[in-house]
């Protein structure tokens, strides 16, 4: 499901931007009245030479960055190359501005005085190279926390169009106008659809967070929808429910038939006035487990098989994401149409064994 | 004596609805009991109820195309047409689609106290001959809204994708003149041939435009621009001719208010 690109983190952010300039200026400042109590030089050309300096090697890495590394994942080890090219390229251009503003030039103390001058350029560089570490860990820490909000909401929602599927208010408000009609013709069976509509309710609300239960507890679910269904269908109905006793302690991601079985009912068995059948069965072969869902009903109008758009409305492609996510390329889904009518859904899934 | 006619594919929630009809409406008549809309639409023609109760959901035909279907087919000079009920667990619908008109709508679980008000509505104006004509017009103003899907929030498509043989062709929309629904495919016929999609009418209706493509009957959605003329025959049916082709295309009545002179 596409979500929202996580908004770039080294995007310029005018209040951001404001606070660095502003960090920037107190620290030329301070490097300034620094310079002037150790060299005891006039405070004011420091001053200016510092704020030229500082401004415009955090300009020049800032560009730079933006120049030839805008990506959303900053990198420590771009700093490397980053802030030598920014300090040295800042350094010039400063030194030239700061020059031209004074009307003097400091470039005689290359040649007059070159261990000061380059004291101050290892300096530059060690102060650049602190801030672009710490903007670069700070940006990397949104970007992680961005990351970690929209996994989240991903899962969020996934977990939501799961239980809308389940829940869908048509099927529940029915129920319940069916459940209100038998309290009053026949109180026992009432109670035992509301056991059932319990069971189901319990059954999709947990779903969304159990990862597996057993084979036996899928089918035992399954009886109850078709319980409630049947209730509701009258006559119109018939299941079959067909698990070896042997199948089940195998565990499966929670109702992953659920909506095949649904599938079976609105799309196979609506249509047709006299209904039908459906039969649910488990098998092994090998180390393979076969689960189907036949039914004998209108059989299907587009092709399940095919990918994404047609199956979507089915909710085939929340189960094939289901089985893509558990058990990679080996958890399939196939649907069949056999020639004496119907439908026929065939999930396979790798068995593992009861350690694993 | 008022009779209705109750549609409800669920056995217990038809029973339920009679019940509860029979306690606080005994004088009505339920003459028939259905669970589809097809044999709805063949029973009312056949029993001639003055009170329709329809469940929206219904196998294969559901209650607000039944009811189309019905106003179709029913001869509104012997009878005026029958007061509707649509009754619904749950539905795409604005409830206020439904709210103060001819048609009205009854939410399941049915309760009583709101079906009481259904009753009430239902015997005010059971003095037909004044509004029969209304009535009918009134209905199908109503479920012309009701069938029309909400057109998608998807732009309209330049091309439709047809599966011919192993090959898929792309027809432009553009040349398409009408597509009618067969069975279970849609036929979608261009000036030069024919082609099948496995996308249901509705489905494809929304994605259109509805000025560009008139919806003339239940199966049958036409481009505009391509009708030539409308007649109409000595019982009253209008039936469409288009340009340059032979056919013509039956119009539903509920579909006919397009065709009045200006």
């Amino acid at each position: 499901m596409p979500t929202p690109p996580a908004r770039h983190p080294t995007a310029p952010d005018p209040w951001r931007l404001r606070q660095h300039l502003l960090a920037c200026l107190v620290l030329n400042t301070a490097i300034a009245l620094g310079i002037t109590v150790v060299e005891n030089d006039s405070f004011f050309v420091n001053w200016v030479y510092s704020q030229c300096i500082g401004t415009a090697i955090w300009g020049a890495i800032d560009l730079l960055r933006d120049r030839f590394a805008p990506d959303e994942h900053p990198d420590r080890r771009q700093l490397l190359w980053l802030v030598p090219a920014g300090v040295v390229l800042g350094y010039s251009v400063g030194v030239t501005l700061a020059n031209a503003l004074l009307g003097h030039s400091n470039w005689l103390y290359w040649t007059q005085d070159w261990r000061r001058s380059l004291g101050f350029l290892l300096m530059s560089l060690g102060i650049g190279a602190a801030f672009a570490y710490d903007a670069t860990q700070r940006a990397q820490r949104a970007l992680a926390e961005a990351q970690a909000q929209a996994a989240l909401r991903q899962s969020t929602q996934a977990q939501l169009q799961l239980l809308q599927s389940q829940l869908e208010p048509h099927m529940l408000f029915n129920t319940l106008a069916n459940l209100r009609a038998l309290i009053g013709l026949d109180p026992q069976r009432a109670q035992s659809m509301l056991d059932h509509l319990v069971a189901y309710l319990r059954a999709t609300l947990d779903a969304s967070r159990a990862t597996e239960h057993t084979l036996a507890q899928e089918f035992e679910r399954l009886r109850d929808y078709l319980e409630l269904m049947q209730v509701r269908m009258g006559a119109r109905l018939h299941y079959q429910l067909s698990l070896p006793p042997e199948l089940a302690g195998l565990s499966v991601p929670p109702l992953l038939l659920q909506s095949l079985v649904e599938n079976a009912l609105q799309h196979g068995l609506e249509p047709q006035l006299q209904g039908g059948s459906v039969h649910i069965s488990a098998a092994r072969e090998g180390h393979l487990l076969h689960l189907r869902v036949d039914d004998d009903g209108a059989g299907p109008s587009t092709d399940l098989n095919a990918p994404e758009s047609t199956a979507q409305r089915f909710g085939v492609s929340q189960v094939r994401q289901r089985l893509a996510t558990r058990y990679g390329p080996q958890g399939t889904l196939i649907f069949v149409a056999p020639p004496q009518g119907g439908t026929s859904a065939r999930v396979q899934i790798p068995l593992e064994t009861p350690s694993a | 004596m008022t009779s209705a006619l109750i549609a409800e594919d669920e056995p217990l929630l038809a029973a339920a609805l009679q019940a509860e009809l029979a306690r606080q409406w005994p004088e009505l008549h339920i003459a028939a009991v259905v669970g589809d809309g097809a044999s709805a639409v063949s029973q009312a023609l056949a029993l001639r109820p003055q009170v329709l109760f329809f469940d929206i959901r219904m196998p294969a035909l559901g209650g607000l195309e039944a009811a189309a279907e019905l106003a179709d087919q029913w001869d509104h000079t012997a009878q005026p047409f029958p007061q509707l009920v649509f009754v619904t667990a749950y539905d795409q619908y604005a409830v206020a689609a439904f709210e103060a008109q001819a048609v009205d709508y009854v939410l399941k679980p049915v309760r009583p106290e709101r079906l009481q008000k259904t009753i009430q509505k239902l015997q005010l104006p059971l003095a037909p001959a004044a509004s029969g004509a209304t009535n009918l017009e009134a209905t199908m103003a109503q479920l012309r809204s009701l069938l029309t899907p909400a057109n998608a929030v998807a732009p309209i498509p330049q091309v439709l994708q047809a599966s011919v043989g192993n090959a898929i062709h792309m027809v432009p929309l553009s040349e398409v003149v009408y597509f009618e629904a067969a069975d279970k495919y849609v036929r979608m016929l261009t000036d030069s041939r024919e082609y099948l999609l496995r996308t249901p009418l509705k489905e494809l209706q929304a994605q259109l435009d509805p000025q560009e493509f008139w919806q003339i009957h239940r199966g049958t959605l036409v481009r505009a621009t391509c009708i030539e003329r409308a007649t109409r025959d000595e019982s009253g049916k209008w039936r469409v001719h288009l340009r340059d082709r032979n056919e013509t295309l039956s119009v539903s009545r509920l579909w006919a208010h397009r065709f009045k002179p200006l």
